[in-house]
């Protein structure tokens, strides 16, 4: 029973962590059950990180096991199947096990008690490109069986150039579960090839499987299996000591590799990736079974008759699977996965998730009432069992003085909340709990935060763009009373375009002169220096392109938002502008175009400053946003 | 708490062995108006009373401060200073776990200045003075200031080894001289010796429960020592050895019960190295060259300020921060 396993010899331990009471030899002694097919499965959506799958189902509709009833909602989301055939009698918000108690999307599936299989094909993804592999993995809904949910396939495919070690978490360090030491003793030949399959979709090097000391079984099992099986790579069981919580993904890296994964960093960077054994099963099972993942091994212990493990559909009831174990009477709440991390069920109504590895029924015996909770004395127990190295004292006091900025400043985000700090303390302090207040405050201030810099920058643009109209409108009425005035003056006008197109047929005509000498010139006589003729259409051509370049954002920033007709009156009255223009550069002195370009280029100079100005003003707001 | 008073209970023992009922009358006497004012304060901050009074931290601070104590003090400064203990420095400051500083020490400190002489009025250790007072005339003493007639104060006084030291040292006595005084023993004074071992002997027990850090008293003896063994190499002649310093006055209760209090010191395994450092060199500087013959109550309570302050600059790496910079650096 308490026979362990030797530790490996090459282990490198985290600071801290705790040793609470285990528990397992309750839920280890009989082989995993399975489950029959409840009459009625209540599937929740959201079973993943991220996105809440969108569902494919409606009321009424007939379902076979393992057909897609939600199909992943964006990159962060896996898809959802029915478990067994039958009809769906429900699509909507129902209960579920998440620890916030609120309802969410659940269907609700009413066996038709045939558990017809929907036509299922191999996949055959060793001759499969890796994006079609991620998009098959997250049809499949394959996500992390060790609690998170975090979708897989967003976990494979990340490295480029292969991985150093991928680490196969099945330490299983919280009291009370032992889904994944049954796996290993009774599937591990099927965990192995699961192995294989991500060891080659990984490019790993090796592989290392870290395994608690309290599994002496398991871990045999799956060094049997590794012999077993053909492998090309290097691959071990390590045995690491009971320790909670040695199963944190960080955690086990840091004992199996000696890496410290360093805050926001993903592990992938450093050459390391974790994958829970269960999950690495199901991946073997959706890969060469074409089986989704529909049903999970899960303990259900603590005050029942017969504590043990059950393969159960995802979706069965809590209550089935509670009479399946045999429901004693005293239990005064049932906890959803570990004593640690776990959290109480809101019901017994609700349907099994697939990041339910274990069910506790808890009763006064095996969960004595905690007793008050006193002050603080600072004896920095806490510190000592801290997996993360915090000073949970220090974020306590924080936390409770509403301190959130120091709070965060001293790292209240490595926080993993696993609940070792509560577990020593000897003051009966819940410790976690004012760390994950503390944190959901900085959330949510930070919400606020974001909504209030959105609302502003709203306002501002409104603002702006208030200010523009008015502007254009008077710039519009300004055109309108100018061609007003040039249409009742029409002779002046006229009088002052024909002493502009004399101008220009001279300036024309001396510019043809010149050519016509300058060729003239060159044909003459080759002894001559050539002049370049670009040389001479060269002051033509700016003048005549600069006003162009000038006028243009001017004309179309106007023109956008403004209607047909004044658009048209308007883009007539800037090409009117523009030909006046250039006409006037033409028959410009040197002199004049030379101040006439400064000023253009002090407009220009002054417009870059004031874009300068609004996108510094912008980065300003947004700076603090981030 | 409870295991610290358990500790407690050789070092009690022992001092009761050398120096009489008188030292029991001081404990009781403490230990009654702490208890009494613990519960009073917190009837008046609408706390719960049980779990507080019973959760043996007025107790540890009414022994610890009735163990500073001379055992013949007139029964209402031991009372006063209970009080003021409770309820001026632990529960004025908001209680359990909130105090600035150590609630005995500023017990016992206000005393001292305050009644300097009645503060220093200790009996010899049983036997050594010309004559001894027996149960009933320490009581006697004890309550009404009394004694049976025919008896006088002054023919059952002594000073302290470390008060003898001093005084002696200032009139240029030769330190060989003064040693081989008969209130001196094989280390420190005749029964100090033994009752600050027994002190040694709860303290260890304390480290084998790990309810202290045993970085704690391990510096703080060790500055002690050290700076004991410099001076007293420089020159036997006016300084005193390690072991002396050791086994005097209030160094292994302070190294263990009184340093190691948690509440009023820094948390960080650095900072608690640097508190005990500093308190160990205060406290040999204020029994060497200072106007007090012992020196750790005020050492305490000074560094207790500076706790917060240690803390802040010496917060250990977390977990996935250490090497920022070098990972920085790569990235």
């Amino acid at each position: 029973m308490n026979a362990r396993a030797e530790v490996s010899k090459v282990i490198f331990p985290f600071h801290g962590g705790v040793h609470p009471p285990e528990h397992k030899d309750e839920s280890s002694q009989t082989p995993i059950a399975a489950m029959p097919v409840p009459r009625q499965l209540v599937v929740p959506l959201h079973q993943s990180i991220g996105n809440i799958a969108k569902a494919l189902v409606a009321v009424g509709d007939t379902v076979l096991k393992g057909q897609m009833i939600a199909e992943a909602d964006g990159t962060v989301s896996a898809a959802v199947h029915a478990p067994t055939s039958g009809r769906v009698v429900a699509v909507g918000p129902t209960l579920v096990p998440h620890p916030s108690g609120l309802p969410e999307h659940c269907v609700t599936i009413e066996s038709d008690g045939e558990d017809r299989w929907i036509e299922r094909n191999r996949f055959d993804w060793r001759n499969a490109e890796g994006r079609i592999i991620r998009d098959y993995l997250r049809d499949m809904g394959v996500v992390g069986l060790g609690g998170a949910v975090f979708p897989s396939h967003l976990k494979i495919g990340g490295a480029r150039d292969g991985l150093d070690t991928l680490v196969i978490n099945a330490a299983e360090c919280e009291p009370y579960i032992t889904c994944d030491d049954l796996l290993m003793r009774e599937r591990a030949a099927q965990v192995v090839e699961g192995i294989k399959i991500v060891q080659h979709l990984l490019q790993a090097r090796q592989v290392l499987v870290g395994i608690e000391d309290n599994k002496p079984q398991a871990a045999q099992a799956m060094r049997e299996a590794l012999k077993n099986a053909a492998i090309n790579f290097p691959a071990d069981v390590v045995v690491v000591p009971t320790l909670y919580p040695s199963g944190g993904a960080k955690q086990l890296i840091k004992l199996l590799t000696n890496i410290e994964v360093p805050s926001g960093v993903r592990s992938t960077d450093l050459g390391v990736q974790c994958f829970n054994v269960a999950t690495i099963y199901t991946i073997y099972r959706a890969l060469e079974h074409a089986e989704p993942v529909i049903s999970r091994v899960v303990t259900i212990t603590g005050n029942v008759q017969r504590p043990g493990n059950v393969d159960a559909l995802i979706g069965t009831p809590i209550a089935d699977l509670l009479a399946f174990a045999g429901d004693k009477p005293g239990s005064q709440a049932y906890i959803y996965g570990g004593p640690m991390m776990g959290f109480e069920l809101p019901g017994t109504s609700l349907g099994l998730s697939k990041a339910g590895n274990c069910i506790i029924a808890k009763n006064g015996a095996l969960f004595p009432e905690k007793p008050v909770e006193m002050p603080c004395i600072r004896c920095g127990k806490c510190a000592d069992a801290c997996p993360a190295e915090l000073q949970p004292m220090d974020l306590y006091w924080f936390g409770k003085s509403k301190n959130f900025g120091k709070a965060q400043e001293r790292n209240l985000f490595d926080c993993i909340e696993c609940g070792a700090c509560a577990y020593v303390c000897p003051s009966n302090i819940q410790l976690v709990d004012y760390f994950r207040f503390s944190k959901s405050e900085i959330w949510a201030a930070e919400k606020a935060k974001k909504a209030a810099d959105q609302a502003r920058e709203r306002h501002e643009f409104r603002q702006f763009r208030e200010e523009r109209e008015k502007r254009e409108k008077a710039e519009r009425a300004a055109a309108k009373a100018a061609a007003r005035t040039e249409a009742s003056g029409g002779n002046v006008a006229e009088a002052a375009d024909a002493e502009r197109a004399a101008k220009i047929k001279a300036a024309m005509e001396r510019a043809a002169a010149k050519k016509v000498e300058a060729a003239a010139a060159q044909t003459a006589s080759d002894s001559v220096t050539p002049i370049d003729p670009d040389a001479v259409s060269v002051p033509m051509g700016q003048a005549a392109i600069a006003p162009t370049s000038n006028e243009a954002p001017q004309a179309v920033e106007s023109a956008a938002p403004a209607l047909d007709p004044e658009k048209a009156e308007r883009i007539r009255a800037a090409m009117e502008k523009r030909a006046a223009e250039k006409a006037a550069a033409e028959a410009m002195s040197p002199e004049e175009k030379a101040a006439k370009e400064a000023e253009k280029k002090a407009k220009i100079a002054a417009a870059m400053e004031r874009a300068a100005a609004k996108k510094a003003g912008q980065a300003a707001q947004q700076q603090p946003g981030e | 708490m409870l295991k610290v008073a358990a500790a407690l209970i050789p070092g009690i023992a022992t001092y009761t062995y050398f120096f009489g009922v008188g030292v029991l009358v001081q404990i009781g006497l403490a230990t009654v108006a702490a208890l009494a004012t613990e519960a009073f304060c917190l009837r008046l901050r609408n706390y719960p009373i049980k779990p507080f009074v019973t959760d043996g931290s007025a107790i540890v601070t009414a022994w610890l401060m009735a163990l500073s104590f001379p055992p013949l003090a007139p029964w209402w400064m031991i009372t006063l200073a209970a009080i003021m203990s409770i309820a001026l420095a632990k529960h004025m400051y908001g209680g359990l776990g909130q105090n600035t500083f150590n609630p005995a020490m500023v017990g016992f400190a206000i005393m001292i200045v305050s009644f300097p002489a009645q503060m220093s009025h200790w009996a010899a250790p049983l036997g050594l003075a010309p004559q001894s007072l027996d149960a009933a005339a320490q009581l006697q003493w004890i309550f009404t200031g009394h004694l049976p007639a025919g008896l006088n104060f002054d023919a059952v006084a002594s000073a302290t080894p470390l008060d003898t030291v001093k005084t002696q040292l200032m009139q240029h006595t030769n330190m060989l001289t003064i040693l081989h005084e008969k209130l001196f023993g094989g280390i420190g004074g005749i029964g100090t010796e033994w009752i600050t071992a027994a002190y040694l002997l709860g303290g260890l027990y304390l480290l084998q429960q790990k309810l202290i850090p045993w970085i704690v008293p391990v510096t703080f003896l060790a500055v002690l020592g050290g700076m004991a063994g410099i001076f007293w190499l420089v020159d036997p002649q006016h300084y005193t050895s390690p072991l002396f310093h050791w086994f005097s006055g209030a160094a292994m209760l302070g190294a263990f019960f009184i340093v190691t209090d948690p509440v009023t010191s820094p948390t960080t395994p650095l900072g608690r190295m640097i508190f005990a450092g500093l308190i160990g060199l205060l406290t040999y500087l204020i029994r060497v060259f200072g106007g007090y013959p012992d020196g750790v109550a005020f050492a305490v309570l000074i560094l207790n300020l500076a706790a917060p302050f240690i803390d802040q600059y010496t917060q250990p790496s977390v977990f996935g921060h250490k090497n920022r910079k070098k990972a920085g650096a790569k990235a």
